[in-house]
């Protein structure tokens, strides 16, 4: 162990003329990487704003008048309200379990969360209409006693469901098992029942990972297309989330509209990094801890 | 460890900490009602066609073209996000620039934006008559609506992956080793080959098969900037799509099924990376 | 978000000793305790996020109480180029049907290529009418599913066709590469822009129409699929649907030709300007067929019968018709319909695919199903 050194090591200032690349390169490098943004990152965003203002504010507005665009709103607003509580549960619970405690087969376990991150959108969606739609597993049985799953709410959040069904988890799980199990020992010989220990000990532990997620898969949810557009069914003021309805206002010509959805959703996404970012500038050490970036 | 009080019990004892059967119970409910099942009713839609009628769908020269065309470009638009994405991480950690700060921000944009208006932002920006498109159309080059722009689309989508899995490791690199190794004479480039990337090369191999996984699936942010045509730029996500409206559903399960198995194989190759550097390299 | 994969790397980086000092002093808890636990600064946030998610949670469920109201609602799942008809036409229908019944009354209404409109309704969307682009999209609903019954075209007039419609060529101002008929399209210098006939109805009338012109020159079938595939061979994109192509077209600026629906050539002249865009109208063209049938199955089950049946009846008042020449269909009542608005429909010689490939199953098997003349075309074209 050579804790002291490490640290002194850290604080100490760097003699760059060795451990650096000379002057010339240094730019170089960092030309490309700034280029390389602003050409794939930055440019979009901004075309997205440009475009959204391209004949005023007036316009601008006009496009969240609308009943249709409204209604878009609140579905994308009752999706994000189940499917990111719903994962935030599945996903403390699976970290619990993964992360505090021995069992065969949790790499399995692990993979088989990570999952829904490599499936293709187009298929997320897919899945569902194979098990709900009226040709589908249960079509039938759901039919039969009218409920509707596929083109109405409840299969929109089960698609939403599955595409973020992994972020909290995956931000938790090593972030727990960092932090090992010693506290909660601890916790729980002193007397605090299993409940309280997680409360009062774990949460506090994990509250900036936890948080940061549950942006990350809000955002996500809020913003998913390929998987809603297979089993939302396009009816305007019913199963229209907002990114469907982006595409709509495209299809209908009114670019501005389009752009202008598009950019609430651009918005939030922004919101999403700046507070992402004010996070890990304020809470460093804390997120350090937990094996933040 | 944790520099606690004597303790009477043993350091490790399972027993201790409640709730595993509950939030196994749980996690594992969830996992199978969400992803499981639904999986595998796509499984048995597809399998209706036999492992010899599958094989028949892939080899269909649309179907194959299809597939051949989505891995193709993501393995290309993969290799380009990581050597960016290595760049740009090391860029990030390593100088100190204004503005830095807002620029490691933005790396995770892809993540946020919603694909659809990924899509239509970077359709109306890589077109002919778009800002970026104009330029390029002066040297002859067509960004949009050919292969070309379903590879700008995967780079984007595939660059917070490359950035993000490298940069912490970046980021807690020895410095004592690289001094350790200009103080023995080594050239900085020497340094960097040698001493610096090996240790890297896991993580940039696990941001490739993750960007990779993601650009053979992407849908939303593709369909806007990809010509759509046969044999052409028609991506597999696409075809399934067009399989589903022509009412093919086992085509389209088959289809489905093949890159289910694939994202598969890339989580494995996953793990198998990072179970080969735990020997490598020793990490645990 | 995925660097948490090779967290285990990056641990194994990060000294041991580190996360010790990272890690904040484990709480002490008295012995006798059982549920007073010290409130450390951490527990203040947790708090935050615990009511921001309430706050989220209840947000929505406020917002949803308002539009489910009691009334009557129709769906109507129609294709792509419609949008704009059916928003005045579902208006004038409710007007009419509160002046008749005094009862309010929505008509949603839903917009995509025509055949993944038609695989919506087959997977279960609750439909009570189906306005499609194409009959064969109606007849995969009814194979599939039955919830439409196999002569829905003698249940409404005139097969089911309030209007039709045809294919015309919409090119730059001035027409540059000059482009007057169907066998322009096939010129090697000629971009021609057009959905993909998989998935967009107009597609299919685009490729049929082009098929039945070459057809009607020489009846001969093999040179008629030959023409297809020049033409096809010019096209640089497929969209999905008929919006996208236009989008394409228009937007993006790209192509020289954009044979599409009749009203849509019209419709791009008015959202682009008409200084930018010159309508072609070929001497000969298709006679596009857009049906509408009731889904028997999804009305009975939702009680929804009578304004469904009024609804599509609606279709072929005077009204309604003059509402489909207003937006450049061709309306089945021609003295129901604005003389002026007519004036924009000229007379072109128009034959019938059926008339050429028989009935709605062969031509779509013929050509369009998997392995049939547009398939083989594209491989061919490679």
């Amino acid at each position: 162990m050579s804790e002291g050194i490490t640290l002194e090591a850290a604080a100490a200032p760097r003699p760059r003329s060795v451990i650096s690349e000379g002057r010339g390169v240094r730019w170089l490098l960092t030309g490309i990487a700034i280029l390389f943004l602003a050409l794939f990152l930055v440019l979009p965003l901004l075309t997205v704003f440009a475009q959204a203002l391209a004949r005023g504010w007036a316009a601008y507005f006009e496009a969240f008048a609308e009943p249709d665009a409204r209604s878009a709103i609140r579905l994308t607003l009752t999706v994000a309200a189940i499917s990111v509580p719903f994962n935030l549960v599945f996903g403390v619970a699976a970290a619990w379990a993964i992360a505090k405690f021995e069992f065969p087969g949790k790499s399995l376990l692990i993979t088989l969360i990570d999952l829904p991150f490599s499936v293709s959108p187009v298929v997320s969606g897919m899945i569902y209409v194979l098990v709900f739609g009226s040709q589908g597993l249960f079509g039938a049985f759901f039919i039969e006693h009218g409920i509707q799953i596929i083109f109405a709410v409840p299969g929109i959040v089960l698609a939403t469901i599955f595409v973020t069904f992994p972020f909290i988890a995956r931000e938790l799980i090593p972030l727990m098992q960092e932090q090992g199990t010693a506290e909660e020992e601890a916790a729980l010989t002193l007397g605090a029942s299993g409940w309280h220990a997680f409360r009062t000990v774990t949460l506090p532990n994990i509250r900036w990972g936890l948080l940061y997620s549950v942006l990350l898969c809000n955002a996500r949810a809020m913003g998913e297309f390929g998987a809603v557009s297979v089993v939302s069914g396009h009816i305007r003021g019913l199963t229209n989330t907002l990114p469907l309805h982006v595409e709509i206002l495209y299809n209908e010509y009114n670019f501005v509209g389009a752009f202008a959805v598009a950019s609430l959703l651009a918005g939030l996404a922004l919101v999403t990094l700046v507070i992402k970012s004010v996070l890990e500038w304020r809470y460093a050490g804390d997120l350090a801890a937990g094996g933040r970036h | 460890m944790v520099a606690t009080p004597p303790r009477r019990f043993h350091f490790r004892r399972p027993s201790v900490i409640p709730g595993f059967g509950l939030t196994f119970g749980y996690a594992l409910t969830c996992l199978s009602l969400v992803v499981l099942l639904p999986l595998a009713a796509l499984v048995a839609r597809a399998s209706g066609l036999g492992l010899s009628g599958i094989w028949d769908v892939a080899r269909d020269p649309r179907v194959a073209s299809a597939l051949r065309l989505s891995f193709g470009v993501s393995l290309l638009a993969a290799l380009t996000a990581s050597v960016f994405g290595f760049v740009v991480a090391w860029v990030l950690t390593r100088y100190d620039f204004p503005g830095r700060r807002i620029v490691d921000a933005a790396v995770d944009l892809p993540f946020a934006l919603p694909t659809a208006v990924a899509g239509i932002a970077l359709a109306s920006l890589y077109a002919p008559n778009g800002l970026v498109g104009a330029q390029l159309a002066k040297v002859g080059i067509q960004a949009a609506y050919t292969p070309i722009g379903i590879f700008i689309a995967m780079v984007f989508i595939g660059l917070p992956f490359a950035v993000r899995t490298v940069q912490p490791l970046i980021a807690e690199i020895d410095k004592e080793v690289e001094e350790a190794s200009a103080t023995l004479g080594a050239k900085r480039l020497l340094t960097l080959t040698r001493v610096v990337l090996p240790p890297l090369i896991p993580a940039v191999l696990t941001g490739f098969a993750l960007a990779f996984a993601r650009g053979v699936g992407e849908y939303g942010s593709i369909i806007f900037i990809a010509g759509n045509l046969p044999f052409v730029s028609e991506i597999a996500p696409l075809l399934i799509v067009i399989k589903l409206s022509e009412f093919d559903y086992a085509g389209a399960a088959a289809i489905a099924t093949i890159m289910l198995g694939i994202s598969f194989l890339t989580l494995l190759v996953i793990n198998l990376i990072q179970a080969w550097s735990r020997r490598r390299f020793g990490y645990v | 978000m995925f660097d948490k994969t090779n967290d285990k790397l990056r641990r194994a980086v990060r000294c041991s000793d580190r996360i010790v000092v990272a890690h904040p002093p484990a709480p002490t808890f008295p012995e006798d305790d059982t549920m007073q636990m010290p409130v450390t600064r951490a527990a203040r946030p947790v708090h935050r996020i615990r009511s921001l998610l309430l706050a989220a949670c209840l947000a929505p469920a406020l917002g949803l109480a308002s539009p489910v109201l009691a009334e009557t609602a129709l769906l109507n799942v129609s294709y792509d180029p419609t949008r704009e008809l059916y928003r005045e036409v579902n208006a004038a229908f409710a007007e009419e049907w509160k002046a008749k019944t005094g009862e309010a009354i929505t008509v949603r209404a839903s917009h995509g290529g025509s055949g993944s409109q038609a695989r919506t309704v087959i997977d279960g969307v609750d439909a009570d009418v189906v306005t499609l682009g194409i009959p064969s999209d109606i007849d995969a609903i009814v194979k599939l599913t039955k919830k439409i019954p196999a002569d829905w075209r003698d249940k409404q007039p005139n097969q089911g066709l309030p209007y039709t419609s045809t294919v015309v060529f919409l090119v730059r101002k001035g027409n540059p590469k000059g482009v007057k008929d169907w066998n322009d399209l096939g010129k090697p210098d000629v971009k021609v822009i057009t959905p993909n006939p998989k998935t967009s109805a107009g597609g299919r009338w685009n490729f049929l129409a082009a098929w039945g012109y070459a057809y009607n020159q020489d009846k001969d079938v093999e040179k008629a699929n030959a023409f297809v595939g020049q033409i096809y061979k010019n096209v640089p994109i497929l969209d999905t649907g008929a919006r996208g192509s236009t989008v394409t077209f228009a937007q993006r600026g790209l192509g020289d030709v954009l044979p599409t629906w009749e009203n849509e050539a019209f419709l791009v002249l008015q959202e682009f300007g008409a200084d930018k865009f010159d309508i072609v109208v070929p001497p000969t063209s298709i006679y596009a067929e857009p049906p509408v049938a009731l889904v028997d199955a999804n009305v009975d089950r939702k009680g929804t019968r009578k304004a469904a049946e009024a609804y599509l009846a609606f279709l072929y008042t005077d009204k309604a018709q003059a509402i489909f020449a207003k937006h450049r269909y061709r309306p089945l009542k021609r003295e129901a319909a604005d003389k002026a608005d007519l004036a924009f429909l000229p007379d072109v010689k128009l034959f019938k695919i059926e008339d050429l490939q028989g009935n709605w199953d062969d031509i779509q098997k013929k050509n369009f199903d998997n392995g049939g003349l547009f398939d083989q075309l594209s491989k061919a074209g490679r």
